[in-house]
């Protein structure tokens, strides 16, 4: 049977235009093709590109590298090295200087970029840059945590977080249950592959079209590598083809060499990665060994709790810091945990380094705690569902081990409300009856929660700016900080000034984001997007009403509170005008309609390390219940059904909004069960295009599908009451991760089911044997 | 000779002479025409952003059909019509596949997005009504999006293909028909010069002729292999015989006793034609790829380039296949199993062209069986392929036929679980194990990024043991997540 439903969203009352279930802006480019990326942007005359090479070991050593037949090559314009950098040779994100934009001769990892080739077209660059001889020294590499454990290898220095005495509170535990999994990466495999066209101007400029969630640090990393000012650099970004966090550090590598390579030429540059070399040359998502002890009493409360989280950072710190301490901040994910220790390691391995990616770390924190409550659940002879909701965070039971106050917690409310439209009890008692008389499919179901925290963890990324332009037709030009990646928040924005204005969402202007217009931006992540730039650019928009309304009131005579704008038009006491006519009046009347906006998030304090204070400015919430179907014989898995409640406040926009829930849904449940990253001993991606790395695709979407927006609003002045959208249901998957660990619990009721991520068919049945097998 | 291309585009011929062989379609419309709305995701033909619909006349009408345009050569298009996301819509009216992706919020980064439209404008123009779920999705597994979660897809699919396929393209198809009629009269054609060509035989004469005196030219059927040589491993293909426009390998030739399909007949044509033999072999080809893998690859390259792991050639060894070659004048007959002679090694000589298959059908007392595992459903290369043909005499196994493909260098054949079988019970689950323990004498598999040696075992073993049990009655319902049989369908 086929049935997709959705929820009809609540309206937002009395707003105008946010709140409404509006399109893409760019939905009809979109469908047709005329949606302008980096590679689609007709380039100069005389344009070049800039292909890299990538070294062809993990560990070691180039000692010679001979590259005079690629640079004989014909329409190979030239060869780049290390050695042509003119400033600092790193793209490191927080200036670590450990990111080489070419390699010295050292090698970390294979795939590291070695050179690259300029050439009149990309296929002359690519075939050139196989002509090139190397001589390496290899060393055996470090490919694996459980490797880089063994051999005390880290990037980071340990972190921990401590609540009482964990060690005690486990020994004198009523129960207690210890394990190890381990949690698999991923990547990102945004649609549109890192791409950058760098056009040089008069002075050392340089202008970079670059496909960034960053371009403050494109600029930043551009002008560093050039050894120019940042004056000098400007980045810009109409769109991306997805980002996904894959382009919030690792775009800056790609700009800097196509404005290497224009500085070097004088022409303007273009490098598009080929997908294989993407995949092979791009961090992706941190794979975590999770280890765990828990102590519970007969009811399955927590008692103690003790994990710990050793995450594959790859060959260089860049942003594993900010990512493990999120990992550690959802180790709680909805539940107390009373006395606790939440200890990380940052492993370095000779791998890609990894990055940011959707949940930033917080979907491997929330997976541990997640197995943790069925392992006690099955221990027990409990559902699983009730010794959840047994240890969510309640009144006097609301610190987290971080110690941030959980005051708007909505959690049981809203996992109640998910457990009656999933009809969840009834289904289970169907699955037990199926899985009774089917000995080779067995079915399974699993209802889980998320809380994730909103706000970036290091407190200075929590600004925005924009600048809006009201003309004197009456339109008017938005520009922020914020990045487009398909989440939607060009259009958000464009409807809260719309709102402001009192005008139609047509009225506004949508523009490229550069940092020529707002300058000192953060990456757009953290699903902070909408919160930070809506802010910036309603100051802007109210700000720049503020002098019209002056200007009205005084020239009409009437109060301030008698002017009014509101579709297009405004409301002067008893006349009325459109709002061009205004903006009109006031360009003659000499009243400035430009204006910057900005915002900083109020209230967030972290005090990193002591590990306590309030890093989050508040909570997003979520459930989702999910039915899976394994084969035991084989490990094959079908997702039957999936019900999601998710809390994303008055909606700023509905469609996006649901758009976000069930699209982070499906690349969650991809990340634990199809998608697998595999490395050879050699510490090569053997897994670096789509036919051997498995996204999902259509069919393996639920063929019933239920999504619903929780009612409610954001207890915090959000814009409009609004809730951060782009990354908590990523982790709504982590039912699917659960039923399937229910549907092999079924083999053996009371065995403790030994899952690792991703779930794929061997790895089922792996742990279909582990239960059937004896302990 | 003709020496030049000829393809129609937005109603008008297009007649390329000067023409790089190992050009695609991709970077032709991207860097020749400058036409930027077709996106390149992976190059590899896996993705889907670079999709674009071919028209071409089959049996009277016109039939429309998704292709990846990144590993199709300019030279595959001869003789047909090209439409892109660019051609769609008119102006601002857009077309009824747009509209509803616009309506029903498909979109979000919209990378993906021209190549969904066109693989929908595609099924609007297959004609399926009423649509389902099924078929959607069917026609989505070659194309990737990373953002949607492709719910919203599928809405705007069932709203977009709710009524008779009715817009410009239908307004004018017999005009396109009788165009791309004209062009199917054109002669064979060699663009290039004796050193590097692109060639288009029109007969297996002209085929033949030209291989014996360029043995040394890449043959190429589809280009859903071929094209990878040149996209990913930068191979030089300096001279390539296209046999696309051979109408003599596109027959079907359904007999009582045997199917015979030319080389040459897409995955896409041949799948009716085989799930006719067996629901399973029909299930095979859904699988196989996606929608424009099957549109594009064709049985006899899939055959001849000799993949460890096509599905195919496992079910087709199962049913004892032959083989037909032929080089120069000079026509031979091989059993498909002794085809394959070692990994990336067939019995092909330089310059001989696999021509068809004849396969046999079921006879009474034949029960076949073909399953896959792989990582994901859809669209993905198997782990482990099992095809099964026992013959049952009563309750009892008195013959076996099985191959594997995944379990060794080449598709093989499991002799000693074979030999294991016959006597067997069908009411004896227990003694099945004997034949299920031999397929550990029959292979060593390697262990790889879709699987370990271990687990291919395993999968295997599961799959003979599956097999056995749905031949002996058990519900497909309840032995299979996909791909259930059409009577445990029926049943439900």
């Amino acid at each position: 049977m086929t049935r997709v439903t959705t929820a009809p969203p609540p309206e937002v009352a009395m707003l105008a235009v946010a709140g409404k279930a509006l399109a893409h802006d760019s939905a009809v480019k979109h469908v047709t093709g005329r949606a302008q990326y980096v590679d689609d942007v007709r380039e100069p005359e005389g344009t070049l590109h800039v292909v890299p090479f990538g070294a062809p070991i993990a560990r070691g050593e180039v000692t010679s590298m001979d590259l005079a037949d690629v640079m004989a090559t014909p329409g190979v314009v030239a060869v780049l090295t290390a050695a042509d950098v003119p400033g600092r040779n790193d793209c490191s994100p927080v200036d670590f200087d450990q990111d080489p934009v070419l390699s010295h001769g050292d090698v970390e990892f294979h795939g590291q970029a070695l050179f690259a080739v300029v050439a009149e077209t990309r296929d002359i660059a690519r075939r050139a840059a196989r002509r090139a001889k190397l001589v390496t020294r290899t060393a055996p590499p470090i490919v694996t945590i459980d490797q880089a454990l063994e051999q005390g290898e880290t990037c980071l220095p340990d972190y921990t977080f401590t609540r009482g005495d964990a060690a005690t509170a486990l020994k004198g535990a009523p129960q207690r249950l210890q394990g190890t999994f381990l949690v698999g990466g991923q990547e990102h495999f945004y649609l549109e592959g890192q791409v950058a066209l760098a056009i040089p101007g008069e002075d050392g400029d340089m202008y970079v079209l670059s496909s960034t969630q960053h371009p403050t640090e494109v600029q930043h990393v551009v002008a560093r590598v050039l050894g120019v000012p940042d004056a000098a650099v400007t980045c810009e970004v109409r769109r991306m083809g997805g980002g996904f966090g894959g382009k919030e550090s690792q775009a800056s590598q790609w700009a800097a060499l196509a404005a290497l390579a224009a500085h070097v030429t004088g022409k303007p540059c273009k490098l598009r990665l080929d997908r294989d070399d993407d995949m092979v040359m791009t961090g992706k998502r941190h794979d975590v060994r999770v280890t765990w002890d828990v102590g519970f009493d007969r009811e399955g409360r927590l008692v103690g709790y003790d994990v710990v989280y050793a995450a594959r950072c790859g060959y260089s710190a860049d942003l594993s810091s900010g990512v493990v301490d999120r990992t550690m901040f959802h180790a709680d994910n909805a539940y107390y945990l009373p006395e606790c220790r939440i200890h990380s390691r940052r492993m370095k391995t000779n791998t890609v380094s990894n990055t940011a990616f959707r949940g930033f770390g917080g979907p491997q924190g929330m997976v541990g705690i997640e197995r943790v409550m069925d392992a006690i659940a099955w221990q027990l002879g409990l559902d699983p569902l009730d010794v959840r909701k047994r240890n969510f965070y309640r009144p006097g039971a609301d610190v987290t081990p971080y110690g941030q106050t959980v005051g708007d917690n909505i959690v049981l409310e809203l996992v109640e409300a998910l457990e009656a439209s999933s009809a969840y009890r009834t289904r289970r008692r169907e699955i037990a009856a199926f899985n009774a008389r089917s000995p080779i499919l067995k079915k399974g179901i699993a209802l889980t929660p998320v809380k994730f925290g909103i706000s970036f963890t290091l407190t200075h990324l929590n600004q925005a700016g924009a600048l809006v332009h009201v003309y004197s037709d009456g339109s008017v030009h938005l520009n922020h900080g914020g990045t487009e990646m398909g989440q939607g928040l060009y259009v958000k924005v464009a409807q809260v000034v719309a709102e402001e204005f009192g005008l139609p969402l047509e009225a506004v202007k949508i523009t490229a984001t550069t940092t020529g217009k707002v300058p000192n931006t953060g990456p757009t992540a953290a699903s902070a997007g909408s919160d930070l730039n809506g802010m910036a650019a309603q100051a802007a928009a109210r700000t720049i009403k503020g002098r019209m309304i002056d200007f009205a009131a005084e020239s009409y005579g009437v109060d301030k509170d008698k002017v009014a704008f509101r579709d297009g038009l405004v409301v002067i006491g008893n006349e009325t005008i459109s709002f061009g006519a205004l903006a009109k009046k006031c360009v003659l009347a000499r009243i400035s309609l430009s204006s910057t906006g900005f915002y900083r998030t109020p209230k967030v304090v972290w005090d990193r390390p002591n590990g306590t204070g309030r890093p989050f400015y508040y909570f997003a919430y979520g459930a989702c219940c999910a039915e899976t179907t394994i084969d035991v014989t084989t490990g094959e898995m079908r997702v039957d059904r999936v019900d999601i409640l998710h809390d994303v406040g008055r909606s700023l926009n509905p469609a996006i909004d649901i758009g976000q829930i069930e699209g982070g849904f499906v690349q969650g449940m991809g990340w634990l069960t199809t998608e697998e990253l595999v490395f050879d001993a050699d510490g090569r991606l053997r897994t670096h295009a789509p036919s051997t790395y498995k996204i999902p695709v259509a069919s393996d979407v639920p063929a019933d599908f239920r999504v619903a927006l929780w009612a409610g609003e954001n207890r915090e002045d959000t814009v409009y009451r609004s809730k951060a959208v782009g990354e908590p249901p990523l982790m709504l998957a982590i039912a699917v991760f659960n039923a399937i660990a229910d549907a092999i619990h079924a083999l053996r009721p009371g065995a403790i089911v030994p899952l690792d991520a991703p779930a794929t068919p061997e790895t089922i049945l792996r742990a279909v044997k582990a239960v059937s097998g004896g302990e | 000779m003709r020496r030049s291309i000829r393809f129609l585009r937005r109603g008008r011929v297009i007649d390329i002479a000067d023409l790089a062989p190992m050009t695609t379609v991709l970077d032709w419309l991207r860097l020749g025409e400058g036409a930027r709305g077709t996106k390149e995701g992976c190059n590899e033909g896996d993705c889907g952003a670079c999709t674009v619909v071919l028209a071409r006349p089959k049996n009277g009408r016109l039939v429309y059909e998704p292709v990846n345009a990144c590993i199709l050569l300019v030279g595959q298009l001869d003789g047909a019509a090209l439409i892109t996301v660019d051609d769609l819509a008119a102006g601002a009216d857009l077309h009824p596949v747009q509209a509803a992706m616009v309506k029903h919020h498909g979109s979000q980064c919209g990378f993906c997005t021209p190549g969904i439209v066109m693989s929908l404008f595609a099924l609007y123009h297959e004609g399926l009504r009423p649509i389902d779920r099924r078929q959607i999705v069917d026609q989505l597994a070659g194309n990737l999006c990373r953002c949607t979660g492709y719910r919203p897809i599928v809405d705007a699919a069932l709203e977009a293909c709710a009524f008779p396929a009715d817009d410009r393209f239908t307004a004018r198809q017999s005009e396109a028909l009788a165009e791309l009629t004209a062009l199917a009269n054109d002669g064979a054609a060699l663009v290039g010069s004796d050193e590097t060509f692109f060639a288009v035989p029109r007969t297996l004469d002209e085929a033949c002729d030209l291989l014996v005196r360029h043995p040394d030219a890449t043959v190429l059927a589809g280009a859903t292999d071929v094209g990878l040589w040149i996209t990913k491993q930068l191979r030089e293909l300096p001279k390539i015989v296209w046999l696309g426009r051979i109408e003599a390998l596109r027959e079907i030739e359904a007999r009582d006793d045997v199917l015979r399909l030319g080389a040459m007949v897409s995955h896409a044509d041949a799948y009716c034609a085989l799930a006719a033999i067996d629901p399973d072999l029909g299930e095979v080809m859904r699988r196989f790829g996606s929608k424009q893998v099957r549109a594009s690859g064709t049985v006899g390259g899939n055959i001849a380039n000799g993949s460890p792991i096509g599905d195919l050639a496992p079910a087709l060894i199962a049913l004892d296949t032959t083989l037909h070659l032929r080089r120069g004048s000079t026509v031979r007959e091989a059993n498909l199993e002794r085809f394959f002679i070692a990994y990336g090694k067939q019995d092909r000589l330089a310059g001989e062209l696999v021509t068809g298959l004849t396969v046999p059908r079921l006879r009474p007392g034949e029960r076949f069986r073909a399953l896959k595992v792989s990582k994901r459903f859809d669209e993905d290369i198997s782990a482990v392929m099992g095809a099964f043909k026992l013959t049952v005499d009563g309750r009892r196994i008195v013959a076996a036929r099985i191959a594997y493909g995944g379990m060794a260098a080449t598709p093989k054949r499991a002799a000693m679980a074979e030999a294991a079988l016959v006597g067997l019970s069908l009411e004896e689950a227990a003694s099945w194990e004997v034949a299920i323990d031999a397929l550990t004498r029959d292979f060593a598999p390697i262990s790889d990024m879709r699987a370990s040696a271990t687990y291919r075992m395993e999968a295997a073993q599961a799959l003979l043991g599956k097999a056995i049990a749905e031949i002996a009655g058990a519900d497909t319902a309840f032995t299979r997540l996909v791909g259930q049989r059409p009577e445990a369908v029926a049943a439900e």
